[in-house]
C-alpha cells in the first residue's frame, strides 16, 4: 500500500466508525469495541489485532480526529499499563492466539492490566530479580513478592517477569508470563505512599500456577520481553507531547496568580521554569518530528530524565510560592492513607499533593541515576562501570 | 502557529552549516585565538574575508541591498558554527546593524548604508548601551541637536561590540520627536573609541564618546524604538544559536576526554560522578537546541516571537555557562590552563549571557508574555 493509499484508508475507517457509532450516544465500551474492530486501535497492528496493518505514523491522525469528534479516550488512562506498555509487549511478543484472547479486552477496559518486575531485593537492578517460576506439567508454579504494581488491585492480568534458571547468569534465566491476578496464590496488598494513597501495591505469590500458554515468547527470553516493556514505559513517561503551559507547570502559575507573594523574584524564578519545561515540551515535539521522519536522535532519550528533574523542581517551587500557606493542607484532602482511584480530580491537583507526588518521578520506571547511566552510555558511548555480577550465575551474586 | 512549526533542516539550510563548520574547522587556529585574546581589538582577519569571499556576511540582508537574503533559520544555522569555534569575528554586530537600518530606514538609506556592510568592507555596530544595568534600551542620555540644516549628536555609548574595529556606528540617541537612529563613521571629527579590556577578547567592547559629532539629516532615521527592538531580538536569535554551537563543543570535548583519560585504572567517564554530568549536558544542549530554533523560526509572527525570543534567551544563556563550566572541571588541571582553549568558550560563555539585556530582564518579559 503507498503512503497516499494507506492515509485514505485510515480516513475512511475513522469516517465509517464515527458515523456507525456517534460518540455523543454510543456507551465508552461499546465504541472502544468498535473502534478495535475497525482497526483504529492501534492503527500500525495487523488486521484482527486492532490495527489496520498502515505506518505508526497514523496513530496520530486517529488521535485528532477521535479527539475532535469527542468520542472516548479514557481508556488510555483507565488501562494505563495494559495500553500504553502491555499491547505493545503482546504485539512484538506475543502469537497469534495470545493477541486474540487479551487485545480486545484490553482495549475496551474489561480487563485491566498491571507489570510485575520490581522486587524489593531488585530496584534498578530489575534482572537480578528472585521470584521463581518452576515448571510443573503444562502449568509454571510461581513463588516470590512484587513490589511497586500500580493498579494490582484492579487488574485482571499481571506481566511478569521470573527467574526460571538461576543457574545462568542473571539476565539469562528470565522468563516472561502473563498471570491471571485474581487466580489462587495470588495476594494483593496496597501500599500506601507519603501522599497518604496507594497507587501501588505488593504482590506474593505463593504456588500460584500459570498455564504455559500464557507464556511470552521463549523460556529465558524474558529479559528481551522486559526490555521491550521498559522502553515502552519510558515513552509514555517522558515523550508526551502536552499542550503549551498545561500539567504541573500550569498549576504553578495558578497558584502564583492567587496565592503568590508577588515578588518579582519569583515571578523571575517562575518565568525561568515555565521556560524550562516550554523547552523539554519542544524537545518532546522535535523528537516525534525526527522519529515519524525515520531519523532519531538523541532528543528522543532525554525526555524522561529532564522531565522527573523539573517537574520536582516546579512542584516544590509552586508550594514556596505559597508561603506559610504551603506549609498547610487544603480544606478536603488529608494525608491518610486512602486506596487509589477514590479522591476528587481537583484534590489530587493540590500543589501539595502534586510536591509530594513528585518525589517518585525520579525513582519510577527507572531512577534519575540509571537514566543517566544509560544517557551516557549508549547515546554519549561513554563506558560502563566494572561490573562484577558479568557471567556469574545469578544464585552466587550476593544480594540484600 | 508553533504546533506548525518544523524543526527539520532542509538539505540547503544542513549543506550551508556543514559547509561553514569545514572552513572554520580549516580556518580557526587556536593559537592565533589565544594571541589575539590578549588584545583589545581582536578580530580573526583569515575568518572574516573567508566567510565574505563565501558571501555570509550579510546573510539576512536582501539581495537587493548586496546580501545573501537568507531567513533567520539560516543565521542560525551560521552563527551555531561560528559559535562552536568561538570565531572572534563582528557578524553579530553587523546583524545587529544591518537589522536597525532594515528596519528604521528608507529605501534610500538602505541602498546607500547596506552593500558595503553585507560585503565585509566595513564593520558595523549598534551603540545604544550606556549603563552597565540598562534593560530595554533606547535613546539614553544622548541627544541629537538640529542645527545648520543637519543634526548635532552628543553622548557616550558603553559595551559597544566590536566597536575597537568598527567603521561605522548606529547610535541610538533622543530628538524633539522621539528615538531615533544616527549613522556615524568611526573617522568622522568628535568620533572617540576606547576599546576596554573584555572578559571575552575574541568578542571587544569598547566606550564610543561622540562629542559635538556633525550627522547630515540624510543619515538619521527617525522614529526608530521598534527598529532597536528587532535588532536586539534578532541579535538573541544570533547568540542562542551561538550559545547552542558552544555547548555542543563543551558536550563533544568533555565526552572525547571522559573516554581517553584514564585514572585508577578505569577511563574517567565511566565512573558516574564524570558520567551524569556529561548526561545532563547533553539534556541541556538538546533543550537549547530546541528553543534556538524556535526562535529562529517564528522571529517574523509577532505573537509567537514575543514568547520564542525570552525564551530562548533564558534557557540557552543557562545551559551555555553551565556547560562551559562543566567541561573544565571534567577536563581537570587541564582544563584551567591558557593552553587549553575551554577557557575561551567559558569566557564566551558568561560574556554572552550579559550582552543584549540581563537573562532576568528576558524572563521578567517572558512572564509577560505568557500572562504570569
Amino acid at each position: 500500500m503507498t503512503g497516499s493509499d494507506q492515509a485514505a484508508l485510515v480516513a475512511e475507517t475513522i469516517d465509517k466508525l464515527l458515523a456507525d457509532n456517534p460518540p455523543a450516544t454510543t456507551e465508552p465500551k461499546t465504541f472502544w469495541g468498535a473502534q478495535f474492530d475497525a482497526g483504529l486501535a492501534w492503527v500500525d497492528y495487523e488486521p484482527g489485532d486492532g490495527g489496520l496493518g498502515v505506518s505508526p505514523k497514523y496513530r496520530e491522525l486517529v488521535s485528532r480526529r477521535l479527539n475532535d469528534a469527542d468520542a472516548p479516550m479514557w481508556n488510555r488512562m483507565a488501562n494505563i499499563i495494559g495500553i500504553g506498555m502491555g499491547a505493545g509487549v503482546l504485539a512484538a511478543h506475543g502469537t497469534k492466539e495470545q493477541r486474540q484472547r487479551w487485545l480486545r479486552p484490553m482495549f475496551t477496559v474489561d480487563e485491566v492490566w498491571c507489570q510485575l518486575f520490581s522486587e524489593p531485593g531488585a530496584g534498578s537492578d530489575v534482572a537480578g530479580l528472585a521470584t521463581r517460576a518452576v515448571k510443573d506439567g503444562d502449568e509454571w508454579i510461581i513463588n516470590g513478592q512484587k513490589v511497586w504494581t500500580t493498579l494490582a488491585h484492579l487488574s485482571k492480568w499481571g506481566m511478569v517477569v521470573a527467574r526460571t534458571d538461576p543457574d545462568q547468569p542473571k539476565h539469562k534465566g528470565l522468563t516472561y508470563f502473563i498471570v491471571d491476578m485474581e487466580s489462587d496464590g495470588v495476594d494483593i496488598r496496597p501500599l500506601y505512599q507519603i501522599t497518604g494513597e496507594a497507587e501501588f501495591n505488593e504482590v506474593f505469590f505463593e504456588d500460584a500456577r500459570i498455564p504455559d500458554s500464557q507464556r511470552l515468547d521463549e523460556v529465558g527470553e524474558g529479559w528481551r520481553v522486559a526490555m521491550t516493556t521498559l522502553m515502552n514505559e519510558r515513552v509514555a513517561i517522558g515523550g508526551n507531547t502536552v499542550p503549551r503551559g498545561s500539567g504541573t507547570i500550569g498549576v504553578a502559575v495558578e497558584t502564583w496568580k492567587k496565592s503568590g507573594s508577588g515578588e518579582q523574584s519569583d515571578r523571575r524564578e517562575l518565568a525561568r521554569l515555565w521556560g524550562e519545561v516550554e523547552a523539554m515540551r519542544l524537545t518532546a515535539m522535535r523528537a516525534t518530528e525526527n522519529m515519524t521522519a525515520g531519523v532519531p536522535g538523541p532528543e528522543g532519550s532525554t525526555g524522561k530524565l529532564a522531565w522527573a528533574d523539573l517537574n520536582k523542581e516546579v512542584t516544590s517551587f509552586t508550594v514556596s510560592m505559597m508561603g506559610l500557606e504551603g506549609a498547610t493542607i487544603p480544606e478536603g484532602y488529608t494525608l491518610e492513607p486512602t486506596v487509589y482511584g477514590t479522591r476528587m480530580t481537583e484534590r489530587v491537583l493540590s500543589p501539595q499533593r502534586l510536591f509530594l507526588r513528585a518525589r517518585a518521578n525520579s525513582i519510577e520506571g527507572g531512577t534519575s541515576e540509571i537514566m543517566r547511566n544509560i544517557l551516557g552510555e549508549r547515546v554519549l558511548g561513554l563506558p560502563g562501570e566494572p561490573r562484577v555480577d558479568k557471567n556469574v550465575p545469578w544464585k552466587e551474586v550476593p544480594r540484600g | 502557529m508553533v504546533d506548525a512549526i518544523t524543526f527539520a533542516k532542509s538539505d540547503e539550510q544542513t549543506m550551508l552549516g556543514s559547509t561553514v563548520r569545514d572552513f572554520l574547522e580549516a580556518t580557526v587556529d587556536f593559537d592565533a585565538v589565544r594571541e589575539m585574546s590578549t588584545t583589545e581589538d581582536a578580530m580573526d582577519a583569515n575568518v572574516w574575508n573567508g566567510l565574505a569571499e563565501m558571501g555570509l556576511i550579510g546573510l539576512h540582508i536582501p539581495e537587493q541591498y548586496g546580501g545573501a537574503g537568507f531567513g533567520a533559520t539560516e543565521v542560525g544555522v551560521v552563527f551555531q558554527e561560528l559559535g562552536r569555534k568561538v570565531a572572534a569575528v563582528p557578524l553579530l554586530s553587523n546583524v545587529l546593524a544591518s537589522t536597525a537600518i532594515l528596519s528604521a530606514g528608507t529605501d534610500e538609506q538602505k541602498s546607500r548604508f547596506l552593500p558595503e556592510i553585507a560585503s565585509g568592507e566595513t564593520v558595523a555596530t549598534l551603540a545604544v548601551y550606556e549603563g552597565a544595568h540598562d534593560r530595554a534600551p533606547m535613546a539614553g542620555e544622548a541627544s541629537l541637536m538640529s542645527r545648520d540644516g543637519g543634526w548635532v549628536l552628543n553622548g557616550v555609548k558603553r559595551y559597544v561590540t566590536d566597536a575597537p574595529n568598527a567603521g561605522v556606528f548606529v547610535v541610538s540617541a533622543s530628538t524633539p520627536d522621539g528615538v531615533a537612529l544616527a549613522v556615524v563613521p568611526s573617522d568622522a571629527s568628535g568620533v572617540l573609541v576606547a576599546a576596554t579590556n573584555s572578559l571575552d577578547a575574541t568578542r571587544p567592547l569598547g566606550e564610543v564618546t561622540f562629542n559635538e559629532v556633525s550627522v547630515n539629516s540624510d543619515d538619521v532615521m527617525a522614529d526608530a524604538s521598534g527598529a532597536i527592538a528587532a535588532a536586539m531580538d534578532m541579535g538573541v536569535v544570533c547568540l542562542a544559536a551561538e550559545q547552542v554551537g558552544g555547548a555542543q563543543w563543551c558536550l563533544e570535548t568533555s565526552v572525547e576526554y571522559a573516554k581517553n583519560r584514564y585514572q585508577f585504572g578505569r577511563a574517567i567517564g565511566s565512573f558516574q560522578a564524570i558520567k551524569h554530568l556529561c548526561a545532563d549536558m547533553l539534556v541541556a544542549v538538546e533543550h537549547s537546541r530546541s528553543v534556538a530554533w524556535h526562535a529562529s523560526a517564528t522571529i517574523e509572527d509577532a505573537k509567537e516571537s514575543a514568547i520564542a525570543v525570552p525564551l530562548a534567551r533564558s534557557v540557552c544563556s543557562d545551559a551555555y555557562v553551565k556547560a562551559a563550566g562543566d567541561t573544565i572541571q571534567i577536563l581537570g588541571g587541564i582544563g584551567f590552563t591558557w593552553e587549553h582553549e575551554a577557557h575561551l568558550y567559558f569566557k564566551r560563555a558568561k560574556s554572552t549571557s550579559l550582552l543584549l539585556g540581563s537573562v532576568d530582564s528576558y524572563r521578567d518579559r517572558l512572564a509577560d508574555a505568557v500572562g504570569i
